[in-house]
């Protein structure tokens, strides 16, 4: 349903992602696996057009060729972006910062937001910024799924959250794709959340897939070895 | 100050305080779209002045064509002389960025350049079409004379209108930022740029936007202007020091900010310029500006938040 092929992505003259070809299914989750600096952040700002793509590149949802499109384009064909580090905006309230990613006329937070992370129901009149980093993922995640996507990336969505909100976030996201039918990639470094949710697994090391396997087959050392440093 | 009574010294002080009301209106206009401008988009416009006196003459050519045309219709045609100016003045800046703004969104140092050589562009242009002289727009009667709720006290209509202008406007604007979608934009944009478009927001078009709105303000800023001054083509750029001072001073990004900011120097500089020559009461105002810049480097009012 989203497929990327021979995507390469190059900061100046030095090339950081090398050809990479992957395919997601409906509904499906996958996870990309890598330590830092191996590409991961560079593979999703590429895909949602924040970094343009070396020419020759392919990156179709559906039927629709995605690879010149600018950001705000690929969100309405149905692409939503949760980044690193959250980038929610800090001194919009959250009600506000939920509006931005909407796209009806009245403004209407719909219910099954709030059912989702009832946290952020509590906090609607605060401002973005002075939320907690747990929340403000929430926030994040809440912000993209009002766009309707039908493909979500999450790009370390666990990274500076303590363990026990990582376990809530593994649960909300097979929730939002049982109840909106939806693809999710997201990239990890924590493996235990990544064999929680993954239907598949892919590792990049300096910008190339080098293994990719079903969670059921997942060999454990392997993937240590992968994600140690 | 011997002879003067204390009342006397009250109603000077009340009517210096007033006429601070009414450069405090045009600054605040002016400051508006600059700081929407500034603010939002970090684009330092140096031609905004010009946007001022584009206003100005629109007012001054509906106001001959009203006397030429229409005479029975001098005593309303100010009001449609203020949308006009807004259309105006918006339709140029939506030349002006499609033509030059967007193309150095990421050069804040040269869009300084080429706005300002703009900003002198438009000064000659002024002069060719309009000469060097300054002109002023015929005001409609109801807006001469004066109120005088005492003996000693006298506030000028014009001023009174002015100022009821900018707080419709100011009040329009804070509608329009925290009320509207397009305000919601224009906020989400402001605060970081990348995200906005990864979120589904059309970022180029809210910039664009975002200057056309600016623009268009200073447009009504230049016809609320004729009621206090003759247009000459230099007319705007007289303001654009002022007006820079009160968006930087006001904390940019902060429409309340800008409001207290344009009050502060407005008044500051009127009152005291009756006790002492003008360019004193400049320097003293700027000094003082510059000693609380120094203690509060992100303006009078910034937002707080977890970085």
């Amino acid at each position: 349903m989203f497929n990327v092929s021979n995507l390469s992505v190059s900061y100046g003259q030095s090339e950081v992602i090398h050809g990479i070809d992957f395919s997601v299914r409906d509904n499906e989750i996958l996870a990309i696996m890598g330590r830092n600096g191996m590409g991961k952040t560079t593979l999703f700002k590429s895909l949602i057009g924040i970094l343009p793509c070396k020419p020759g590149a392919s990156i179709k949802l559906h039927d629709t060729e995605l690879s010149q499109l600018p950001s705000h384009k690929r969100v309405a064909h149905g692409l939503a972006f949760v980044p690193q580090g959250r980038m929610i905006f800090p001194t919009l309230s959250v009600l506000d910062n939920i509006r931005t990613g909407l796209r009806t006329r009245d403004g209407t937070i719909p219910e099954e937001i709030f059912a989702l992370f009832p946290v952020l129901f509590d906090m609607r009149h605060r401002k973005g910024g002075n939320l907690s980093g747990g929340q403000q993922q929430q926030l994040a995640i809440a912000r993209a799924l009002v766009t309707n996507p039908k493909v979500l990336l999450l790009d370390e969505p666990t990274e500076g959250i303590q363990p026990s909100i990582i376990k809530d976030l593994a649960r909300v996201l097979k929730e939002i794709r049982k109840m909106r039918n939806l693809a999710i990639v997201v990239s990890e470094q924590v493996l235990s959340f990544a064999l929680d949710i993954a239907d598949r697994l892919l590792v990049v090391e300096k910008g190339r897939i080098v293994d990719e396997m079903e969670r059921e087959q997942a060999d454990m050392h392997k993937l240590g070895a992968y994600l140690s440093v | 100050m011997e002879g003067i009574s204390i009342s006397e010294f009250g109603s000077i002080l009340m009517m210096q305080g007033f006429n601070g009301l009414s450069v405090f209106s045009v600054l605040l206009l002016m400051a508006l779209g600059l700081a929407i401008i500034f603010g939002q988009m970090g684009v330092i416009n140096m031609a905004h002045g010009e946007f001022l006196t584009i206003g100005a003459y629109t007012t001054f050519v509906f106001s001959y064509l009203t006397q030429t045309y229409f005479p029975s219709l001098m005593s309303t045609y100010f009001l449609f002389a203020i949308v006009g100016a807004f259309i105006f003045a918006g339709l140029v800046g939506l030349l002006v960025e499609w033509l030059l703004i967007r193309h150095l969104y990421k050069r804040p140092l040269d869009s300084l350049l080429a706005t300002w050589g703009l900003s002198l562009i438009m000064q000659q242009i002024f002069r060719s079409t309009f000469g060097a002289k300054e002109v002023s727009a015929t005001l409609p009667d109801w807006l001469m004379g004066s109120w005088q709720p005492t003996d000693t006290i006298d506030i000028p209509l014009n001023g009174l209108f002015v100022m009821g202008l900018t707080i419709v406007l100011t009040c329009l604007v804070g509608l329009f930022m925290y009320r509207s979608r397009l305000g919601l934009k224009m906020r989400a944009t402001t605060q970081n740029r990348v995200m906005a478009g990864a979120v589904g927001i059309n970022t180029a078009m809210v910039d664009r936007m975002t200057f056309v709105l600016g623009c268009g303000i200073a447009g009504v800023a230049g016809a609320a202007f004729t009621t206090i001054g003759s247009t000459g083509p230099t007319s705007g750029s007289l303001y654009i020091v002022d007006a820079f001072l009160t968006v930087v001073f006001g904390g940019a990004q902060s429409l309340l900010g800008t409001l207290a900011s344009a009050f502060t120097i407005a008044q500051t500089n009127s009152t005291l310029e009756f006790f002492m020559t003008g360019s004193m009461a400049k320097v003293i105002t700027l000094l003082s500006i510059i000693a609380i810049l120094m203690m509060r480097p992100e303006g009078l009012f910034s937002i707080k938040v977890r970085k």
